[in-house]
């Protein structure tokens, strides 16, 4: 047996262990199972769905729900079941890109200026805190009605939103690793800058960089559902729950369950990533309900 | 036990609900009765439940324990059923706690004197209007200077040890029946903890008090308690006077203990108990204690032994007590007589190493330049010989840390220089020196916790030295993993393991194998044994000294416990406030003539002998900074000539060849 | 103290400068200008548009006009809207005016429930009233503002007819006149702030009742409540201080979605109409107003800590 094998035997079993320990919780076995439906369901639902997502049949409009339309027709005559089913995969899609990119270069910058410290690292943080007190949905709106929606805008601009406040985590936890003395131990040794980054670092904040990503993804989702829910995110005849709730609204009075089937998509997955987050933060012995929210 | 019991537990058991819904007992059947002016020690290695157990005797259990069977009482009072509002009424009334880490028992938002003033609120007569005279009194009874001042000040304001002296104030501000104390002086320095001691021996002698001294410290039992209970795995394994228990012990763990405890009179190493305690978890058939014991024999591993009453008085929990002796013969100690070969080399030179700790910030430079504070250690100058073992001792804030951090190149020196092999100068700070003189210097740091990488394995560890500095690789570099791992007692089946599946004594094994495994010429030791067991302790100490004979490596070894000090080196300096009192080779220090300083610290180490007293001559104040002129121990010495020490440096006084003394005394009186 | 205190101001009025460079880069570096928005299809016309940009003073260097700017900004004066005609201050004076009333309401309802559940749930951690609280914590936390928000119209006003699910006050109405309509509002604002604060203060509760100076007042015999209100809770709320001022900081800047909604006339409504319209000069100055709100506020934060905490204040000022 070489050694490589079996470091990596060990982070297997570390994750075996972590793994372990969030589903021996039930809101870390409720989490995952919601988050593991919700991304079955957007890989799945174009072949599920009972019926075109866009076809309009103006004789359904605003219909209760009946044997053939199990939740009911919106506005437009189409059926409410197919654009539940499929309101999400949007929503999964961008979010699944932008959140690991953006705790990707959140966390580089913040090690890296962890590691260099100094007047440089003063200046970054200060504007750190410039973008953080300007409120997100303006940063975003600003870019988007620039240069409009679609996939191509909203990923890279929620990547880089997202990834600043990353930057402060990740640089505080740089912080609390090289005051330790095994990274002392390391450098008292004489290992490279790069080895030591690389193995006594990296490991350590990366267990911090989790928490925050799996955070990040929800709060996210909700911006991202937010600025659906404004006319700012996917365009129509895309099914989103957030743009549904929104065309829903005006008929609610006598047509609620085009709200509340939407609600409950959203929310269940919502909700399943956050449960999953609080399972994985405690597994990993990190407190979340400590973190401020940004 | 002739009087009747005023505290008084009986077949105690307490456990706590496992995740997987097991009860796991922390107590299992545990008596004890402490009558009026009796004051017993509790004595037990962490997690032995002695803590539980006291905190049991005013009915507290810590969230998570409940009591499985068993009865607490407290002058006849049911303390497991009982109203609150007794409850209330007894706790800090008749029946006080002195906390251990009074740094943080103290509220920190509230002022010393709102502390006190509530405890004699709620159980004295004293009326409203005479609270700030009763505090001040109490404050004076603990022997704190200016009780006045003190009343305003925050618990973080204050040191440990008046921290401590607050708790104890607090304590009897009741003017309580019984006293609990929960290692009252763990991680004081040895003169303050001598002075708490004997404040406490006192006020227990004065009010007749019953006192339930918690300790895994035997030296500090035996200077306050008449009676000793040792707990194991959460049993009692031994009862008796404290001189039976101390001096003739009939159970072979406490023998062991006392084994493994350092002693200021004797020039060897303490004997190892090998081994650890059973995990609360673990299923335990026969003798707790069988698997770590010389004399277990089958009947030992089948059955669990009674606890015994002898006829003089004693009780034991072991089917051998009578074959103790054997002990005796068999631990011949493995006495450090030969000193090991030092070579006539230098390994390591310090000349006039000064470092300081404060630099001046912006505002400083601006405002007050002219005034800058004097450096934090200073005038060092030592010569190391290869396969010597230097012990640096001395107080918190003596700098010994500090000079050992600035030769690992962790610290910027200010002045002066470090040579390694007389040659090649360590000017530089660590990221700047050159990777053969890293090689020969390795450091073993006091917590391994934080010293070893917690998301590495034992193997990945000791892979880094030796891919670095050897280039090992593949099966060479576990085969050199596998006998370094060896050397230190710990076999192949570690290597798989990470840092959090290991024991505290298992986890220092494993940093000092990484130093090791760089083959060095110098290992510089802090605090190594400190965060460790007494009996894990003398494993460790007796593995460095092993390590030491095979490889002829030269050590410096930064520790404030004196005894371990003199256990382990050649040659010792004393130091206070970063400067060198005294230096020589370690039989002259350690006895007379003295310097003021040393004295002070020899007087105040606790034997764990009921017969030894210690004595106290410098008084226990914390000097936040050195003098700016003089001697570094004007002002705390006992026999300060006057003027001329504070204002000249002391003399270096040669008592014998290489045994130096600083001071200003004449030699003939020191 | 006065040091740190000097420092500190000094830091925040640095962030401050950043943002409103960040705020005038970002609109300089944006594809088009005033001028181009507001000719619109005229703007083909090259002489209108220099005509134009001469009028707006567009064609000195962004420098110059970052200067002039952030002078005005100082003094109050926050320039002309894309119009070229209504001032900024005007139309953001009343929006600001409502914004406030909002946030205050939204406050003074959500931060004392958030603190009195925070300590309810640490006191009784893991028995009923804890399991409730939090559970409902996770909910308002993770559902999005507009669910919630919908989900209350639908139930309170539509269904049930008890409050008015719509503003339909004008903007420069006093601030009377938002009364009932603002209190749908105000509930999904305190729900949504309350769980955030709330979770923070329950596990600095737990962390404090777990400390050796709760166990050693407990067994000093001080009477349990006592023991929670001397010793417990000004150790645990001081945490507690910075998560509010972040969530004050959002509610004078954040709320947009809930505005939307509800069609409340405030800074967020005006933001987002702004940003569609183009009108660039008000995206600005609302930027730099809420941007300076959560500066102050957490500047505010950190000194309240700072003569709360012991620790702290002796650091300060006997040293």
């Amino acid at each position: 047996m070489t050694v490589s094998s079996n470091s990596h035997q060990q982070e297997n079993g570390r994750f075996m262990t972590v793994m372990k320990d969030i589903l021996a919780r039930p809101s870390g076995r409720i989490g995952l199972t919601l988050v593991l439906f919700h991304i079955l369901l957007a890989l799945l639902s174009p072949s599920i769905a009972p019926y075109d997502f866009k076809l309009q049949n103006s004789s359904l409009m605003l219909s209760p729900p009946s044997g053939d339309h199990w939740l009911g027709a919106d506005h437009l005559g189409r059926d409410i079941l197919s654009r539940t089913l499929m309101g999400g995969r949007e929503a999964l899609l961008v979010t699944g890109i932008a959140t690991p990119l953006a705790v990707m270069w959140g966390g580089f910058i913040g090690i890296l200026f962890g590691l260099v410290g100094g007047r440089v690292d003063e200046v970054l943080m200060r504007i750190v805190d410039a973008f953080l007190s300007l409120p997100w949905i303006l940063k975003m709106l600003v870019l988007i009605v620039t240069f409009g929606t679609g996939i191509g805008v909203l990923i890279p601009t929620l990547t880089f939103f997202y990834g600043i406040p990353v930057i402060r985590v990740a640089r505080a936890a740089t912080h609390d690793i090289i005051a330790r003395d095994f990274v002392w131990a390391a450098k008292a040794r004489g290992h490279s800058r790069i080895s030591i980054i690389w193995r006594e670092l990296l490991p350590n904040v990366l267990d911090t960089l989790m928490v925050e990503g799996a955070m990040r993804w929800s709060w996210m989702l909700l911006a991202f559902s937010s600025l659906s829910f404004l006319g700012f995110g996917v365009s129509p005849p895309t099914p989103d729950w957030g743009l549904m709730i929104s065309d829903a609204r005006g008929f609610m009075s006598f047509a609620p369950w085009g709200v509340i089937a939407p609600v409950i998509g959203l929310s269940s997955l919502i909700i399943g990533i956050n449960l999953s987050a609080d399972a994985l933060a405690k597994a990993l012995g990190i407190d979340r309900a400590q973190k401020a929210p940004m | 036990m002739s009087q009747t019991p005023f505290i008084d537990i009986k077949n105690l058991s307490v456990g706590y609900t496992s995740r997987s819904g097991k009860t796991i007992p922390v107590l299992r059947d545990v008596n004890l009765s402490i009558a009026r002016g009796d004051s017993i020690g509790l004595v037990g290695e962490s997690g032995s439940g002695k803590s539980t157990l006291a905190l049991a005797a005013m009915g507290y259990f810590k969230r998570g324990l409940h009591v499985i069977s068993g009865q607490v009482q407290f002058d006849g009072i049911d303390m497991l059923n009982i109203s609150r509002n007794d409850l209330q009424h007894l706790r800090g009334g008749r029946l006080a706690l002195i906390p251990q880490n009074s740094g943080q028992s103290l509220t920190p938002n509230l002022r010393i004197g709102q502390q006190i003033t509530e405890a004699l609120r709620l159980h004295s007569d004293l009326p409203a209007n005479d609270f700030d005279a009763g505090v001040i009194d109490l404050l004076s009874q603990v022997r704190l200077p200016d009780p006045v001042g003190l009343t305003d000040r925050y618990p973080h304001e204050l040191s440990g040890g008046q921290q401590q002296r607050v708790a104890i104030a607090m304590a009897l501000a009741s003017n309580p029946e019984a006293l609990l104390l929960d290692e009252p002086t763990t991680g004081l320095d040895v003169t303050t903890q001598a002075h708490i001691m004997e404040l406490l021996r006192d006020l227990a002698k004065e009010r007749n008090l019953a006192m339930l001294y918690v300790s895994h410290d035997l030296g500090a039992i035996a200077r306050v308690c008449n009676k000793v209970m040792v707990m194991y795995a959460g049993e009692t394994v031994l009862t008796g006077s404290t001189k039976q228990v101390l001096l003739s012990p009939r159970h072979p763990y406490a023998h062991g203990l006392l084994a493994s405890i350092p002693r200021l009179h004797e020039a060897s190493l303490p004997q190892a108990l090998d081994g650890r305690p059973p995990m609360p978890s673990e299923t335990i058939i026969g003798c707790a204690f069988a698997d770590r014991c010389k004399l277990a024999d089958k009947t030992c591993h089948s059955s669990p032994p009674p606890l015994d009453r002898l006829d003089t008085g004693e009780a034991v929990r072991c089917f051998h007590h009578d074959q103790i002796s054997q002990l005796n013969q068999k631990s011949q100690k493995s006495a450090r007589s030969m000193p090991v070969a030092v070579d006539k080399d230098t390994a390591l030179s310090l000349v006039n190493l000064a470092v300081s700790y404060t630099q001046p910030g912006l505002l400083a430079k601006l405002f007050a330049s002219q005034d800058t504070p004097p450096s934090t250690v200073d005038r060092i100058t030592i010569d190391i010989k290869k396969g010597e073992t230097l012990g640096l001792v001395g107080e918190s804030g003596s700098g010994k840390s500090t000079i050992l951090k600035t030769i690992a190149g962790m610290v910027p020196r200010q002045s002066g220089n470090i040579i390694l092999n007389q040659t090649e100068p360590l000017d530089t700070m660590v990221e700047k020196r050159p990777s053969a003189y890293l090689r020969q210097v390795q450091i073993i740091f006091q917590n391994p916790d934080d010293s070893l990488n917690p998301r590495h394995t034992i193997e990945q560890i000791l892979a880094q030295p030796l891919r670095l500095y050897y280039g090992l690789s593949g099966a060479p570099l576990r085969d050199r993993s596998i006998a370094i791992l060896e050397q230190v007692r710990l076999g192949a089946h570690y290597l798989e393991r990470l840092p959090s599946q290991l024991s505290g004594g298992e986890k220092q094994r494993v940093a000092i194998a990484r130093a090791f495994a760089a083959d060095p010429e110098i290992i510089l030791c802090d605090e190594v044994t400190s965060a460790l067991d007494v009996s894990v302790q003398a494993a460790v100490l007796d593995l460095l000294d092993v390590l030491k004979r095979q490889d002829g490596t030269t050590y410096i070894f930064v520790s404030h416990d004196l005894a371990v000090v003199k256990a382990i080196s050649d040659r010792v300096a004393v130091l206070y406030q970063g400067r060198i009192c005294e230096i020589g080779p370690v039989a002259a220090v350690y006895s007379a003539p003295f310097h003021p300083y040393t004295d002070a610290l020899l007087g105040a180490v606790l034997e764990p002998d009921p017969d030894v007293a210690p004595r106290l001559t410098a008084d226990d104040a914390v000097e936040l900074s050195p003098p700016k002129t003089g001697c570094p121990f004007q002002r705390r010495c006992p026999r300060k000539l006057g003027s001329i020490c504070e204002t000249d440096i002391p003399t270096m006084q040669e008592i014998a060849p290489g045994h130096v003394i600083h001071c200003h005394i004449p030699r003939a009186d020191l | 103290m006065l040091f740190m205190l000097i420092r500190r101001v000094f830091l925040g009025g640095v962030t401050v400068c950043i943002v409103s460079l960040i705020i005038f880069a970002g609109v300089e570096m944006l594809p088009g200008d005033a001028c181009t928005q507001f000719l619109g299809e005229y703007q083909a016309d090259e002489e209108l548009l220099a005509q134009c940009r001469k009028d707006l003073d567009l064609n000195r260097p962004p420098i110059d006009r970052f200067a002039e700017w952030t002078q005005g900004a100082i003094t109050g004066d926050l320039g002309l809207a894309a119009d070229g005609k209504t001032k900024i201050s005007t139309i953001v004076g009343d929006r600001l005016k409502n914004s406030l009333l909002l946030a205050f309401c939204a406050m003074s309802v959500g931060i004392p429930l958030a603190l009195l559940l925070g300590v309810i749930s640490g006191l009784w951690r893991d028995r009923l009233p804890d399991i409730i609280a939090s559970t409902l914590a996770i909910f308002a936390m993770t559902i999005p503002e507009f669910v919630s928000a919908t989900l209350l119209i639908l139930v309170l006003s539509v269904w049930l007819g008890w409050l008015p699910g719509i503003v339909l006050t004008s903007a420069a109405a006093p601030a009377s006149e938002f009364f009932p309509e603002i209190l749908l509002p105000v509930i999904v604002l305190s729900f949504v702030m309350c769980a955030h604060i709330m979770r923070m203060v329950r596990s600095s509760v737990i962390d404090v009742m777990a400390s050796d100076y709760v166990q050693m007042a407990t067994l000093k015999g001080v009477p349990y409540w006592q023991m929670v209100f001397r010793h417990a809770l000004p150790n645990a709320l001081l945490p507690a201080i910075n998560v509010v001022a972040l969530t004050i900081a959002w509610l004078l800047g954040g709320v947009v979605v809930i505005e939307v909604v509800f069609n409340y006339p405030g800074l967020g409504r005006l933001m987002i109409d702004s940003i569609s319209d183009r009108n660039l000069p008000v995206v600005q100055s609302i930027a730099l107003i809420v941007a300076s709100v959560y500066v102050c506020v957490n500047l505010a934060a950190d000194l309240l800590t700072m003569i709360a905490n012991p620790k702290l204040r002796t650091m300060y000022m006997r040293k």
